[in-house]
């Protein structure tokens, strides 16, 4: 689709989106969000840049193939399950790690957050998988 | 403890996600999916032998406890199941390293393969009845996918079919999942085996019994709700064909037989008479489809119908012995059909087609064939001492003993009928000479090429023999997961801790805000 | 409050059933889409609809204070949501290629892998000239 409108909106509105995203995603533990959010919020970046350059130039943009990010996040949520044979606790225990970087902030990680971008990741390759698959023709 | 009875759902699961990690690596597929379906095959043994000695085993997934959790149960049944899908999934595997050609590979087939069976054990293992709602959806989509691939014509319409009418399975389940809950306030099967009897407006609770009748029935391909199967399963790659027809649609056979011998059980008069009736147009229906067919896969399909209407039919009389003998149905019926589904694929290989015209000369060019295909065939049909007698013969008996004389007269029109079908494959493909237009000539069995091929087959061939000729700890382990399944208090006392049987119990135990 | 909420899935039930019926494959998947979220819409309404506070629990302490809404459907009703996005999104793909390969959203008329004569397994090739998409 040859539309300028589209194409100054798109340069602008892509990388806000993407950014969203990311901030979606790591939201998602406490409050509204998540890797399934977040996901479709990057594939609706991904669609409007192909939507506006083709699904050629989406494709060079992303760096990998969908599939690859399917596969990846796959094992990032897997690995993330096994987090709780250290603590010896049932599959998929979540496991934190907090930190106290400043006085007022501390830092919790857990394979939680592993098992959200692994999702992110899936939603990610799988929707732009049948997305491009689509618009190729 | 708890990791032996998550490997048959994580193995595959790790297997699928490296291989579509190294989706351009198609050889490194393959390696994947046989290290996994050997290190599957290996685990399941285990956990089958771990159920057998110690009882029932439960895990509370992510630690929350048992009715607010997810808890994953193995029996006796799953566990016997969870093997079953190891030895298809290895069998199958193999017999795609030839059967399945470089373009699917390349499009993923090994790790769609593997989250096929992910879902598949999920959907076994499972305690939960939303979470078996998921596994459903996850085994489905990995079908999806697996049936379509390549796209091919026929396949594309095939998938059509299947995928909207499973679909429309779906969603009924997922109604009749919700409506259970709000009758009940917990979705944990245990738990919902200890509510439901106390359910007091039990018309509701048989008629939500219906809705899953019908939403498995439709996953099982039981009558009236079959017309998906023969319109699709013939249509992929016959090593996807064999796993869909050995596994899929006993996973429907398995979540009805859970379904009503541990939740619905309150108005037996009802519903199992419907499955009765059910299980006896199943059997007729498919046999009779299969007798109008020429095609060797179109032929086998309509078999899994018939063939299911056994196993709902021990399900349906609902005694000890015709349990047993459904279950042990299921695990001569998944080795059989599938063998046979592979066989027929050589048959293509040998002849050039699946059209039982223009194929012939066989038994002569190739008597190793001849006898692959006749093991799992007389199983099919019932005859001693293969797989498929001991089954028929405690259905029988079992259909005998509670003066249920149709049904035993109609699964014995089937079992003559399916001689019938198996006897017009083997005249036509075997006995016949190579007919005027045959695709090609036949050339020997071509052992050594097509070895990838020969294998899976001789090796289920030989299960098949095993369990016919050395039938007891088959037959025993028929016999325990039978006793399980009659007397739920075992499963729900291993789930939610001693004491949890009593319903007044627990109905003050855990009180879930839900006002029934 | 719960019998507005019956009325409106079977109202959802029906649109999807008269979408389904209509012979139309974009039809039938709109259909589907409307389907799953009816039954969304039936798990809502049997967690029971209630005035209370949102299940959060106030930190230090163990027990929620107020009576609180019922957390789980909303939990069901998400999985199934995202569950019925990813069948959605296939099954559109699906109904694309298939029209794209058979010039015809007749699910009626696709008859390639159950040909009822020799004729019928070109039938979609024959269709290609006269591509009818019934709107």
């Amino acid at each position: 689709m040859n539309s300028l409108i589209l194409r100054v909106v798109g340069r602008l509105l892509v990388p806000l989106m993407l950014l969203f995203s990311v901030f979606l995603l790591l939201r998602g533990h406490n409050e509204p969000g998540g890797g399934f959010v977040g996901g479709l919020m990057a594939v609706g970046a991904f669609g409007l840049y192909s939507l506006t350059y083709g699904v050629a130039t989406a494709r060079k943009a992303l760096f990998v193939d969908p599939r690859t990010l399917v596969g990846l996040g796959l094992l990032l949520a897997v690995i993330s399950g096994f987090g709780a044979a250290f603590i010896d606790a049932p599959y998929l225990t979540g496991v934190w790690f907090v930190w106290d970087l400043a006085p007022d902030f501390t830092l919790h990680v857990g394979t939680p957050t592993v098992f959200d971008v692994g999702v992110y990741l899936v939603v990610i390759g799988g929707v732009l998988m049948a997305l491009f698959s689509v618009e190729d023709d | 403890m708890s990791w032996l009875l998550l490997s048959p759902m994580l193995i595959p699961f790790l297997g699928a996600s490296v291989a579509f990690l190294a989706w351009n690596r198609p050889r490194f597929g393959q390696v994947v999916g046989v290290v996994s379906a050997v290190l599957l095959l290996i685990t399941s043994v285990a956990l089958l032998l771990d159920v057998h000695a110690n009882g029932i085993r439960v895990v509370q997934a992510a630690n929350w406890e048992a009715p607010f959790g997810i808890s994953f149960v193995a029996d006796h049944l799953s566990a016997i199941m969870v093997v079953l899908t190891a030895i298809i999934g290895l069998a199958t595997i193999v017999y795609s390293l030839f059967d399945i050609n470089r373009e699917r590979t390349y499009y993923g087939y090994y790790p769609l393969l593997l989250t096929l069976l992910f879902g598949v054990n999920g959907a076994f293992l499972t305690g939960d009845l939303f979470n078996l709602y998921v596994w459903f959806e996850v085994l489905l989509l990995a079908s999806f996918v697996l049936m379509s691939l390549g796209g091919t014509r026929p396949q594309l319409d095939g998938t059509l079919k299947y995928v909207f009418i499973n679909l429309l399975a779906s969603a009924l389940l997922l109604v009749a999942i919700g409506l259970t809950y709000g009758m009940t306030g917990t979705l944990n099967m245990a738990d919902l085996a200890v509510k439901l009897p106390l359910v007091e407006n039990s018309g509701l609770v048989t008629a939500v019994a219906t809705m899953f009748l019908i939403a498995f029935g439709i996953k099982a391909g039981i009558f009236p709700l079959f017309a998906w199967l023969p319109a699709s399963y013939h249509t992929p790659p016959v090593a996807v064909s064999a796993i869909f027809a050995g596994l899929l649609t006993k996973v429907g056979v398995y979540t009805l037989i859970r379904a009503f011998t541990l939740l619905f059980t309150q108005d037996v008069g009802y519903t199992h008479q419907l499955l009765l009736w059910a299980a006896g147009l199943t059997m007729l229906t498919g046999v009779l489809g299969a007798a109008a067919q020429f095609e060797i896969r179109r032929i086998l399909s309509w078999h899994i119908i018939s063939q299911i209407g056994y196993m709902i039919m021990g399900l349906a009389l609902y005694t000890p012995l015709a349990l047993v003998g459904a279950v042990f149905y299921i695990t001569h019926h998944i080795i059989v059909k599938a063998n046979l589904f592979f066989v027929g694929g050589i048959i293509k290989r040998l002849t050039g087609s699946f059209e039982l015209e223009e194929t012939g000369g066989l038994y002569k060019a190739s008597p190793l064939l001849a006898v692959l295909f006749l093991i799992p065939a007389f199983s099919l049909a019932g005859f001693p001492p293969l797989s498929g007698f001991w089954p028929k013969y405690i259905l029988f008996r079992a259909g005998l003993e509670v003066e249920s004389y149709l049904i035993v007269a109609v699964a014995l029109i089937t079992g003559i009928l399916t001689t019938f079908s198996m006897t017009k494959i083997w005249a036509q493909a075997f006995w016949k000479g190579t007919p005027e237009g045959a695709a090609r000539p036949v050339r020997g069995s071509r052992f050594r090429e097509l070895r990838a091929l020969y294998l899976p087959v001789m090796f289920l061939a030989g299960i098949t023999i095993v369990i016919g000729v050395y039938a007891q700890p088959f037959l025993e382990l028929a016999q325990a997961s039978a006793a399980e399944l009659l007397d739920s208090r075992a499963y729900v006392e291993s789930v939610l801790g001693e004491g949890a049987y009593d319903p007044v119990l627990a109905l003050t135990g855990s009180e879930l805000g839900v006002a029934p | 409050m719960e019998w507005i909420l019956a009325i409106v899935s079977g109202f959802i039930f029906a649109c999807t059933l008269y979408l389904m019926l209509s012979r139309n494959l974009l039809r039938f998947v709109f259909g589907l889409s409307l389907l799953t979220n009816a039954g969304n819409l039936v798990i809502f309404t049997a967690g029971r609809v209630t005035r209370a506070a949102p299940p959060l629990i106030e930190e230090g302490a163990t027990t929620a204070a107020a009576t609180t809404a019922n957390p789980l459907p909303q939990a069901l009703i998400l999985t199934a949501i995202v569950i019925g996005f990813g069948l959605l999104v296939f099954s559109i793909v699906l109904a694309y290629r298939n029209f794209e390969e058979m010039n015809t959203m007749d699910p009626d008329s696709i008859r390639v892998a159950e040909p009822l004569d020799e004729t019928d397994k070109d039938a979609g090739d024959v269709r290609i000239e006269g591509a009818e998409v019934r709107t």
